[in-house]
């Protein structure tokens, strides 16, 4: 024994000895995760969110929450002079004195997009394979829960450094809350503190962002990794695997040293990105200033689509009665209220609308080949197909001026792609689907052909046969010393024996009671 | 093959891949060099393209090396292990259910109790919530609707400079506030664009015949759609573009809102110009201005 197996196993029994692990240590080393690229990307997002914090907590001990106007006397000339905020001092400060703080600011950008666009991904690849169904709804909410989450946290981020940009996206998130029926405007006076702008809303989203958001994201994702843990992966259909088993790599080493390595993978990307792409130079923007104007105000990507909603809306809005005494839905209501409303509400029902449909209560632990399910894969495109326009049309300025024609017929351009494309997206779907589900052999690997050619001139063709692996799926060494142990059925025959100890008339004349379990 | 036979066979399972044990070798050291240069960017001051690109090798060198071990260095079966349904047995199910009634049926004897615990609890819940909204913030009242603009509120511009007749050259557009609010934080709410699209007493609509003397116009800035500054003049086509969704409003009609999501023109600011040639609201707005809220109609 080496004095590191040595020492480790000590450190085990240390733990077992008061905390009885033994056996759930001894499960999750043994447990087998199945291997496929897409498995990854929720663990993309996982890092992503690790990164956040890392970086999230640096930025804190420099930035100042405060919308207090001081002058600017800092190292970034042109801004020198101005009446700008104490956070948006605080941030130019992080970008030009603070060592490394540049670098920092700009990696936790790129991770905040990186996170949401992971998780937007890896939602995608549940939808589109089927992961959601029975025994995994409650991770389907999770998760849903976390990309609303994730979103919102973004946002309150980009908000934190007053600039020109963040502060005008303050200003339409007040009109959006203003716009809720009924209590929209008390809403809006109470996150804000008053009447917009106030002085209270930088200090009370930086503790949403730095802390409560954060803390409820942290918990979701625990609950979502220990539901994971419990119920075991999905795995694609293969050779030898059912609905019954999991074909994989071990947790412990394979799996451990594989996905701890993709973090530091995952970092070194975003670290890259924060290096050098820049992201985000809020002293390009100036200092948020109500009445100034910002050109090209383009949100942080997982704002387009709410940003693109806003602008396709049509200059309705719903009115009764007169000005004064009358009441009314604005018009920021439908496309920033109610339709996120719509599109997270349907993004929760999906199993039990599925369900409806299918009328199927199985447990499935087979992830479906998209292709396989013409339907759900066409609604899925047709619905995605939405979202992509609508994230289009938040840059309706500037695709009329790149294609340079006029905003009037870009604008209906998109409001009419919003509705057919994703029919036409849909269908075409649907059609291909239903084309290849007729080609016999489909999935099948290709087997490739060996042309020989002979003297004489004669061709001669013979199937290679290398994909015939003849690896043989193993159980763990451990499992079978383990089963030889304890039993085959595990604690089945010891759970029979205590069953059988279980009485129903528990007199209330003895005085002890016993409760009655098994 | 009996399973003492296999299990003995996989504690020997020994993979040598000298290649990869030296790739792996490679990739920790570049992480350690990736490190080095971190460490000596930051003492010689710090550089942001420089620390990326040495985090990004000692992050890379440290996750390539790791993810290369796990996956060529260490078995890889593929192995299986079984799955059980979620659901337990049903002597468990059965169990369970028989403990939750048991405790359901000694508390339920008394209703009036579990009714009067409901009670309490419900009663305490809303009452607290009430420090953690209503102490957040004033309620709206009125506020929605007033402006600081009074009957004969100056005209001045974000410095305070008051804003005479002679000002604007027709055409020019500047940004002004009434006076004594032109900071913050009420320049966000009273914030008014001054247009002088011509030098005659220009008549936008009916019954506005008075309000824009000498060609003066004003309009509230905040957009009527999501409230952004509605900033940008286009003297050409005399329109006011808002640069958030591009709403467009015509000044020459009062500032309607021709195109865009914007549902309703800007609210005009009657003017008027006074003796020593400074220029004066009549009144405030005879309208809410901004985005629309439950509690305006039309
Ligand atoms: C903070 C965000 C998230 C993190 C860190 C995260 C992390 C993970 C990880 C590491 C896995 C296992 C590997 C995998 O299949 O990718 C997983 C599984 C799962 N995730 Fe997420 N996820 C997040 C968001 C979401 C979202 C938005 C959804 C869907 C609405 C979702 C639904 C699921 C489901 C149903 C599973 C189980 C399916 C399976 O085992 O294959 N997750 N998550
Ligand atoms: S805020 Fe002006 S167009 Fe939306």
């Amino acid at each position: 024994m080496s004095t590191l197996e040595e020492r480790a196993v000590e450190a085990a029994d240390f733990a077992d000895e008061r905390l009885g692990v033994a056996k759930f240590a001894r499960n999750s080393f043994n447990k087998i995760f199945p291997d496929h690229w897409s498995f990854m990307l929720g663990e993309i997002a996982m890092y992503s969110f690790v990164i956040l914090i890392f970086t999230g907590v640096f930025l804190t001990f420099f930035y100042v929450p405060s919308s207090h106007l001081i002058t600017y006397h800092g190292s970034y000339a042109p801004l020198r002079g101005q009446k700008v905020s104490e956070a948006y001092a605080s941030t130019l400060n992080i970008s030009f004195n603070v060592r490394a703080g540049l670098v920092m600011r700009q990696i936790h950008h790129w991770a905040a997009d990186v996170f949401i666009a992971a998780i937007v991904v890896h939602l995608l690849r549940i939808f589109f394979t089927g992961a959601y169904r029975k025994p995994r709804e409650l991770n389907w909410i999770i998760g849903s829960s976390l990309l609303i989450l994730s979103i919102v946290n973004g946002f309150i981020g980009y908000s934190l450094p007053d600039d020109l940009i963040s502060g005008t996206g303050i200003r339409i998130a007040f009109s959006i809350i203003l716009s809720i029926p009924v209590i929209g405007s008390y809403l809006a006076f109470f996150i804000f503190g008053s009447n917009f702008p106030g002085t209270s809303i930088i200090p009370r989203f930086f503790i949403l962002h730095v802390l409560i958001l954060p803390a409820i994201i942290a918990g979701l994702i625990g609950a979502h990794l220990a539901i994971m843990w419990h119920q075991k992966h999905t795995q694609y259909p293969g050779r030898g695997r059912t609905n019954r088993n999991v074909v994989g790599i071990p947790f412990w080493p394979a799996y451990a040293l594989q996905a701890g390595g993709f973090f530091f993978i995952t970092s070194a990307v975003i670290a890259a990105l924060g290096g050098f792409v820049q992201i985000n130079p809020i002293w390009l923007y100036g200092p948020y200033i109500p009445y100034k104007v910002s050109y090209a105000v383009q949100p942080d990507w997982y704002m387009g689509w709410l940003d693109g909603a806003l602008r396709l809306m049509p200059s309705w809005e719903a009115v009764f009665g007169p000005t004064y005494g009358g009441h009314m839905i604005p018009n920021v209501f439908f496309p920033a209220v109610l339709l996120p409303g719509i599109t997270f509400g349907l993004i929760f029902a999906w199993p039990w609308i599925e369900r409806r449909f299918t009328k199927d209560n199985q447990e499935h632990n087979i992830c479906d080949r998209p292709r396989e399910h013409p339907v759900r894969t066409s609604v899925g495109v047709g619905v995605l197909m939405f979202y992509i326009v609508l994230f289009l049309a938040s840059a309706t300025d500037v695709l009329a001026n790149t294609f340079e024609t006029s905003l009037n017929l870009v604008l209906w351009t998109l409001r009419i792609m919003l509705f057919v494309l994703p029919l036409v997206a849909g269908l075409v779907t649907y059609l291909l689907l239903r084309e290849i589900a007729q080609i016999p052999t489909i999935g099948e690997p290709k087997v490739p052909v060996e042309i020989r050619r002979d003297v004489d001139g004669s061709f001669a063709f013979a199937e290679l046969s290398i994909h015939e692996t003849d690896e043989e799926i193993l159980e763990l060494p451990e499992e079978v010393a383990y089963r030889s142990l304890v039993g085959s059925n595990g604690g089945g025959q010891l759970h029979h024996a205590t069953h059988q100890g279980n009485s129903d008339d528990v007199s209330e004349e003895h005085g002890v009671f016993e409760v009655p379990r098994d | 093959m009996s399973e003492a036979q296999l299990s003995e066979e996989a504690e020997h399972q020994e993979i040598h891949r000298p290649l990869m044990e030296k790739v792996v070798a490679i990739c920790f050291i570049v992480s350690v060099i990736g490190t080095i240069g971190l460490g000596v960017t930051y003492w010689v001051g710090g550089q942001p393209q420089v620390e990326g690109g040495f985090l990004f090798l000692a992050l890379g060198g440290l996750g390539v090396g790791i993810v290369a071990w796990g996956k060529y260095l260490v078995p890889q079966g593929p192995y299986v292990q079984e799955r059980h349904e979620m659901k337990s047995a049903p002597e468990d199910i059965e169990a369970m259910h028989a403990s939750l009634s048991r405790g359901l049926g000694q508390m339920g004897r008394r209703k009036f109790l579990l009714r009067l615990l409901g009670g309490a609890v419900g009663v305490f819940g809303i009452i607290n919530l009430f420090p953690f909204l209503r102490s957040l913030g004033p309620v709206p009242g009125k506020s929605l609707f007033v402006t600081n603009w009074k009957h004969g509120s100056e005209l001045v511009t974000a410095d305070g400079r008051v804003v005479l007749a002679s000002d604007l050259e027709v055409g020019g557009v500047m940004t002004v506030f009434p006076k004594g609010y032109e900071g913050e934080p009420t320049n966000a709410i009273d914030q008014v664009i001054l247009v002088r699209p011509a030098d005659y007493n220009l008549v936008t609509r009916p019954g506005r015949e008075t309000w824009g003397p000498e060609g003066y116009l004003a309009f509230s800035k905040v957009c009527t759609h999501a409230g952004c500054p509605v900033g940008l003049y286009q003297e050409l086509t005399q329109q006011l573009l808002c640069p958030c969704h591009q709403s467009l409003f015509d000044v020459l009609t009062g500032a309607t809102n021709v195109f865009g999501p914007a549902p309703r023109p800007l609210p005009q600011l009657p003017l008027y110009i006074d003796s020593n040639g400074v220029l004066r609201s009549q009144s405030g707005f005879n309208e809410p201005i901004g985005p629309g809220f439950w509690e305006r109609g039309a």
